[in-house]
C-alpha cells in the first residue's frame, strides 16, 4: 500500500469531529440539530471561534499601517493566513492570493477588471448551464456594459457538461469561460482540468468558480492550471465574509484595480496615484483581519483532517445517503452525474420542498428548499424548487437515518 | 405531530393543498395578474371577472406548495360573489391574520374570515407569511390591474 492510500484509509473519526463542533449540541425543536445545509453555509469549528475570539482579545489592530507591536503582531498573523491558503490551493507566489468578501465578490471582481479591459463589443463570455446566480450575473452585468454575448454550454439529463458543445462554443470571440468546480444545486464535479485545457488550447483563460470545490476537494491550482479560482471562506469551516480570489500573477499584474481607496496604493497626489503591488492593489481599505486570519485557523483543522480523508469520507457518507433515498416511494434525484460531491438535490412527487423543509424542521433537520441560486437548472429540470442535503466533515449515517425517517413522515401527511 | 405544526397544516388547509377549488383558467376573466414568490418559485395566476362592483368569478393557476395552494383555493371560494368592498376588507383581515404577532393570532381571527381563520397558524412560521398572501397580494393586483408581475419580494 502507498503512503497515499494509506493516509486516505485512517479511519476517519466523525464522533471526535463532531466535539469540535459546538453547535452540534444544540438542539431545535427539542431534537439534536441535524445540519444538513453545510453547502449554504458550513459551521464552525472551536479552532476557528477561538481563532477570530483570540485576534480581537490580544492583538487587534490594523494591518499594513502601524510600527508598533500589536500591529507587526495582527501583521504577521494576517500574511500567515495569506501563506496557509496559497498552500492550501497550492499557488506559487502569496502574491496571487487576494483576500476578497467571498466568491462573489471574487468573481465580480475578475468581472470588473480583467472583464471590462478584456471584453469589448461582439465578445462572449462562456458559462455552463448549472452555474449558480453569482457565476451568471456579474457576466450578464459584463455583457450588458461591453455589448458582449454570454454563451452557455448545456448539460445532459444526469447534469453533467456536455463538453463537445463546450468546446465547440469556444471560438474566436470567446475571452473567457467561467465554470464551477463543483454545482451547489446538482453536486456535480466537472471536469475542469480537461475544460482549462480546451480553453487554453484556443488561447481562452478560465475562472473556477471554487465555492463548492475548496471545502471538499483537494485543489491545485497549478494542476488545474486554471486562470483565476474563487472560493469563499464560510463554506469552508471558516467565518463569513472573507474569501479568496487566486489568479495568476501575470493576470493580476495586467489588470486595472477593482476599488479605489487605502492600502492600494503606493502614492497619491491630485495628477496621479501609482497602484500597490499585488496582492494589495485588489485590497483597498482597511481587510476582513480577523476574519482572514480565522480562515487560516480553517485551514489548518482541515489540514490537520487531511483533504484526502475528509473526501473520501465525505464521498463514503454520499452514497450511503443516496442509497438510503432511493428507497423513498416517489423520490427523484435532480442531478445524477457519475462524478459527485456530497450534495443531494431531490423532489419527492406530491410535496412541495418548502412543506418539507418545514415538516422536516421539526425533526430538528436542516436542510435547504427552494432554488439554490441556480434558477435556470431548476428551469432545466423542469422544477420550481429541489430539496437538498448537502454534507460536512461532521455528518453521519445516523443522522441520514433522521432525515429518512423525517421524509417517510412528510410523505404520509401531504400525500 | 407537533402542536404547532399542526396548527399550521390544519386539515381544511391539507385538504384544499391536495383538492384545490377553482383551480383553472378563466375564459371569461376580465382581470387577471401574475405572482411570483421568488425565495421559492411559486407562481400563482389569478383570474377574476368583475360585473359592477362584484367579484362574479375567481379562478387560479400555477405551482406552489400547500400553503399558498390552499391559500388561493380557500381564497378564490370565499371572494365569490364578494363585493369589491368585502373584497378589499377581507383582503386586510387576512393580511392582519398572518402576520400578527403569534400570540395575538386568535383576536385578529375575525368572524368574517370563516374559514379562512385557518391560517392562524401562519404567523408562527415567518418565511411562511409570504406563502400564504401570495394570492391575495396577486388577487389585488389583479384587480388594480397591475402590468408587473406581483413580487413577494
Amino acid at each position: 500500500m502507498s503512503v497515499v492510500t494509506a493516509a486516505v484509509t485512517r479511519r476517519f473519526d466523525v464522533e471526535t469531529v463532531r466535539r469540535d463542533f459546538p453547535i452540534l449540541s444544540e438542539r431545535v425543536h427539542g431534537k439534536p440539530l441535524v445540519y444538513l445545509d453545510s453547502a449554504n453555509t458550513s459551521q464552525k469549528p472551536r479552532a476557528v471561534i477561538d481563532a477570530e475570539s483570540e485576534v480581537y482579545e490580544t492583538y487587534y489592530s490594523n494591518v499594513h499601517r502601524g510600527v508598533y507591536q500589536t500591529s507587526v503582531r495582527a501583521e504577521q498573523a494576517f500574511e500567515g493566513a495569506r501563506q496557509k491558503l496559497r498552500q492550501f490551493i497550492n499557488a506559487r507566489e502569496s502574491r496571487e492570493v487576494i483576500f476578497v468578501r467571498g466568491t462573489t465578490e471574487a468573481i465580480n471582481l475578475v468581472a470588473y477588471t480583467y472583464g471590462r479591459a478584456n471584453v469589448k463589443a461582439g465578445d462572449e463570455v462562456l458559462v455552463s448551464a448549472m452555474e449558480h446566480h453569482s457565476n451568471i450575473v456579474p457576466w450578464q452585468i459584463l455583457c450588458e456594459a461591453s455589448g458582449a454575448h454570454l454563451k452557455v454550454a448545456p448539460i445532459n439529463d444526469d447534469g453533467e457538461i456536455l463538453l463537445d458543445e463546450m468546446e465547440r462554443l469556444i471560438g474566436p470571440r470567446t475571452k473567457l469561460v467561467a465554470v464551477g468546480h463543483v454545482s451547489n444545486a446538482l453536486g456535480t464535479v466537472n471536469p475542469v482540468k480537461r475544460i482549462v485545457e480546451m480553453a487554453h488550447a484556443r488561447g481562452v483563460p478560465v475562472l473556477v468558480d471554487g465555492a463548492q470545490g475548496a471545502p471538499h476537494l483537494k485543489v491545485d491550482v497549478q494542476d488545474l492550471d486554471c486562470d483565476f479560482y474563487a472560493f469563499s471562506g464560510h463554506k469552508m469551516y471558516g467565518p463569513s465574509g472573507i474569501g479568496v480570489l487566486y489568479g495568476k500573477a501575470a493576470l493580476l499584474e495586467a489588470m486595472p484595480p477593482f476599488h479605489g481607496g487605502g492600502d492600494m496604493i503606493l502614492s497619491v497626489t491630485f495628477e496621479k496615484t501609482t497602484y500597490n503591488v499585488l496582492p494589495y492593489k485588489f485590497e483597498a481599505g482597511t481587510p476582513n483581519i480577523a476574519g482572514a486570519i480565522a480562515l487560516g485557523a480553517a485551514v489548518d483543522y482541515l489540514n490537520g483532517l487531511g483533504m484526502d480523508r475528509v473526501g473520501a469520507y465525505e464521498h463514503e457518507l454520499l452514497t450511503y445517503a443516496t442509497d438510503a433515498l432511493a428507497r423513498i416511494p416517489g423520490l427523484r434525484f435532480i442531478g445524477t452525474a457519475k462524478h459527485k460531491a456530497g450534495v443531494i438535490s431531490f423532489v419527492l412527487e406530491g410535496v412541495h420542498p418548502h412543506d418539507m423543509g418545514t415538516v422536516l424542521d421539526f425533526e430538528g433537520i436542516a436542510l435547504r428548499t427552494g432554488h439554490h441560486c441556480a434558477q435556470p437548472v431548476m428551469d432545466r429540470f423542469g422544477v420550481p424548487a429541489t430539496a437538498r442535503v448537502s454534507l460536512g466533515v461532521y455528518n453521519t449515517r445516523e443522522e441520514i437515518g433522521v432525515l429518512v425517517q423525517g421524509l417517510l413522515k412528510v410523505a404520509e401527511m401531504f400525500r | 405531530m407537533n402542536a404547532e405544526l399542526r396548527e399550521l397544516y390544519q386539515e381544511v388547509i391539507l385538504d384544499h393543498s391536495k383538492k384545490p377549488r377553482n383551480f383553472h383558467a378563466l375564459p371569461d376573466a376580465n382581470r387577471r395578474a401574475d405572482g411570483f414568490n421568488p425565495l421559492c418559485g411559486d407562481k400563482a395566476t389569478i383570474y377574476v371577472r368583475v360585473e359592477g362592483d362584484v367579484v362574479k368569478d375567481v379562478s387560479f393557476t400555477g405551482k406552489g406548495c400547500s400553503i399558498s395552494t390552499a391559500s388561493a383555493s380557500m381564497m378564490t371560494e370565499t371572494l365569490k360573489g364578494k363585493s369589491l368592498e368585502e373584497a378589499e376588507r377581507l383582503f386586510q383581515r387576512f393580511h392582519a391574520l398572518v402576520t400578527a404577532s403569534p400570540d395575538k393570532a386568535h383576536d385578529n381571527a375575525a368572524p368574517e374570515l370563516g374559514k379562512l381563520a385557518a391560517f392562524s397558524g401562519v404567523c408562527e412560521f415567518p418565511v411562511r407569511v409570504k406563502c400564504a398572501s401570495l394570492p391575495w397580494h396577486t388577487f389585488k393586483a389583479a384587480l388594480e390591474e397591475q402590468a408587473q408581475p406581483v413580487k413577494t419580494e
